[in-house]
């Protein structure tokens, strides 16, 4: 197969030539074969470039939206106009950065996104885990009931309890503070509670129970068997949670905006309403066309608020993406 | 475990066990009834009454199911969104799956880079949040503009019948949207893989069987559950997104004067009952390709 072009090219000593350096080398063509299309022991060349090939277009096709944005976020107002400037910007303009912290108010709206995630998600982990622990660790009726109502907790749409819990939390004078995400994640109703309490069951399953069996003999009461055997032992899944539930925390929106709305200020809620913050600070009629909100400054605030997860993505991502593995979320 | 002698001991001790896990629950349970079925209830209560929400309290008014024909036979835009989101979603569910099986395949193999990539795959999960997608959607920062404006897929939409078109464009213009959900998908189907044993493939080798045929007699099958994890959790993830259709037009009818509290639950209980739905059929679809294997 492979001898077919050369026969044309190459004049005909040099063919004899190979024909007998191949002679020498008996089952060329299998080997040829096996590098390019593959052995039982080995891939093929041909298939590791068709797969690499493949996972590079899809990797860029995933990383686009980033680009895009990244290199929006970066053109001054002239770049933006120019129709030449497509992907290289001529300058390294940081103005829209600059805009876009003051009308993000990115001090205060990070610090109150980070609270908003850090502590519910501390309690919903906690909870969690005990919930995981009491289902995987000891038999009692019900539990099959229990299993299906912690499946409903996750597949109940949020507007469908949501409106009921802002009214209860503004009779109480809750509406807008901490309390209202708080209390949820207390009860194991936290968002996407259900997914760690799976987490956490299918962690203490796997864990062996002679520790704890031991502990009992040796007259431990449960709490304490639970505390100082079961938890150090499932501390990975409790990192996996908590990360997990930071991040899906600081995503989330629908809830936050009903139930934080007048009082804390996240990071995702302000550049919702970005265009009206900005327009506040530097209102339409009296700046200069220079100044007008446009796409990068936009694009720049958007950069602003995934920046923090992205820093903690490249930090802990050993743990996110050997989490799944690690926790075995998929159990059967 | 010791094997109790007398019977009495033996329900003692299965008591005892019973109360404890019931300690371990409890503060679930308690949080259940709090914030999920109470809230629950209360908005089917509303869903039956005209609610007007003032300084000093709620008010309501009982018209029995006329929020509900209201949504159903009188909302123009509810309908239309409902069945868009309906076709959407079960339109995206098996591309979503078909698409993270294939990275996971690609991601089991033995390459080097790997890490990179998984890295990429499931950077979205990571940073997708509503305002962040509406800002990108916006700035048109998810179409690929070369392929979703060009010639022949145009022409090609154009020639779609009419009940296709729309979800096809869905495709077309949120295609990197669709593979942005897939980072949690792809990680659960890898981690499945992992768990096949290897022996089976080796066996399979050995009896002549091609890599092509082991995916669909090895592979797939030992896939089967978690095919139904992972088509749940896609319904799911979807429908909850806060920058899905139905639950902003749900969200704003919530405060409008037109709409309003009793409405806005009615909307959000017909969507429920469509959410279930699309589960059941996703289900049944998955469980009997499943039991033929």
């Amino acid at each position: 197969m492979a001898a077919h072009p050369l026969r044309k090219t190459l004049p005909s000593e040099w063919l004899a030539r190979l024909r007998s350096v191949l002679a020498q080398w008996p089952g060329y063509r299998d080997r040829v074969r096996g590098v390019l299309l593959g052995t039982h022991a080995r891939y093929g060349l041909l298939f590791i470039l068709v797969v690499y090939a493949l996972l590079v277009a899809i990797g860029f096709v995933y990383l686009y939206p980033l680009l895009f944005m990244l290199i929006t976020s970066l053109k001054s107002p002239t770049d933006l106009l120019n129709p030449m400037v497509q992907w290289v910007p001529t300058e390294l303009y940081f103005g829209n950065y600059v805009r876009a912290f003051r009308v993000l108010n990115y001090p205060s709206t990070l610090l109150a996104s980070i609270l908003v995630s850090v502590v519910p998600s501390v309690l919903q982990t906690v909870v969690c885990s005990i919930v995981g622990y009491g289902l995987a660790r000891y038999r009692f009726p019900g539990k099959p009931l229990l299993f299906a109502l912690i499946l409903a907790t996750f597949i109940i749409p949020p507007q469908n309890t949501a409106i009921p819990q802002m009214l209860t939390y503004r009779r109480l004078g809750l509406l807008g503070t901490l309390w209202s995400l708080v209390l949820p994640a207390l009860g194991g109703q936290g968002f996407r509670s259900a997914i760690f309490i799976l987490i956490f069951y299918q962690t203490f399953l796997s864990l062996p129970k002679v520790l704890e069996e031991a502990a009992r003999i040796d007259g431990a009461t449960e709490a304490r068997i639970f505390f100082q055997i079961a938890v150090p032992n499932a501390l990975p899944a409790y990192i996996v949670s908590f990360i997990f539930s930071i991040v899906w925390y600081w995503n989330e929106t629908y809830l936050t905006v009903i139930f934080l709305e007048g009082g804390i200020q996240t990071l995702p809620m302000q550049l919702s309403r970005f265009v009206q913050a900005y327009q506040n600070l530097y209102p339409p009629g009296t700046v200069n066309i220079f100044d007008r909100l446009n796409e990068a400054i936009k694009l720049a605030g958007t950069f602003l608020n995934i920046l923090p997860l992205l820093v903690m993505y490249f930090v802990l991502q050993r743990w996110f993406v050997e989490s799944v593995e690690r926790t075995g979320i998929t159990g059967e | 475990m010791k094997a109790p002698s007398r019977p009495s001991i033996s329900l003692r001790y299965r008591t005892r066990q019973a109360l404890q896990g019931y300690a371990f629950v409890a503060l679930w349970i308690v949080g259940f009834i709090l914030f999920t079925l109470v809230p629950l209830v209360e908005t089917f209560r509303y869903s039956l009454n005209h609610v007007i929400v003032s300084a000093t309290g709620v008010e309501q008014t009982f018209v029995g199911w006329q929020n509900y024909t209201r949504a159903l036979f009188t909302d123009p835009i509810f309908v239309e969104l409902l069945i868009e989101y309906a076709v959407e979603t079960i339109f995206s569910v098996p591309i979503i799956m078909i698409f993270s099986l294939i990275i996971a395949l690609f991601l089991n193999l033995k390459l080097s880079l790997k890490g990179l990539f998984r890295t990429i795959f499931f950077l979205p999960v990571v940073i997708t949040s509503g305002p962040v997608i509406r800002e990108l959607v916006a700035q048109g920062a998810t179409t690929v503009p070369q392929i979703a404006q060009s010639p022949i897929v145009l022409e090609f939409l154009a020639r779609l019948p009419g009940v296709l078109r729309g979800p096809a464009e869905y495709l077309m213009t949120s295609f990197i949207l669709s593979l942005w959900f897939s980072g949690v998908q792809i990680l659960i189907y890898l981690a499945s893989l992992q768990k096949i044993d290897r022996s089976i493939y080796e066996a399979a080798a050995i009896d002549g069987a091609s890599a092509w045929e082991s995916f669909w007699k090895i592979t797939l099958p030992s896939l089967s559950t978690t095919n139904i994890v992972v088509a749940v959790y896609t319904v799911i993830t979807l429908s909850h997104f806060s920058e899905n259709k139905l639950v902003r037009y749900i969200y704003t009818q919530t405060y409008d004067i037109k709409g309003g509290i009793g409405y806005a639950s009615a909307m959000s209980f017909l969507y429920f009952a469509v959410l279930i739905l699309i589960l059941l059929i996703v289900y049944l679809a998955l469980r009997s390709r499943a039991a033929k294997v």
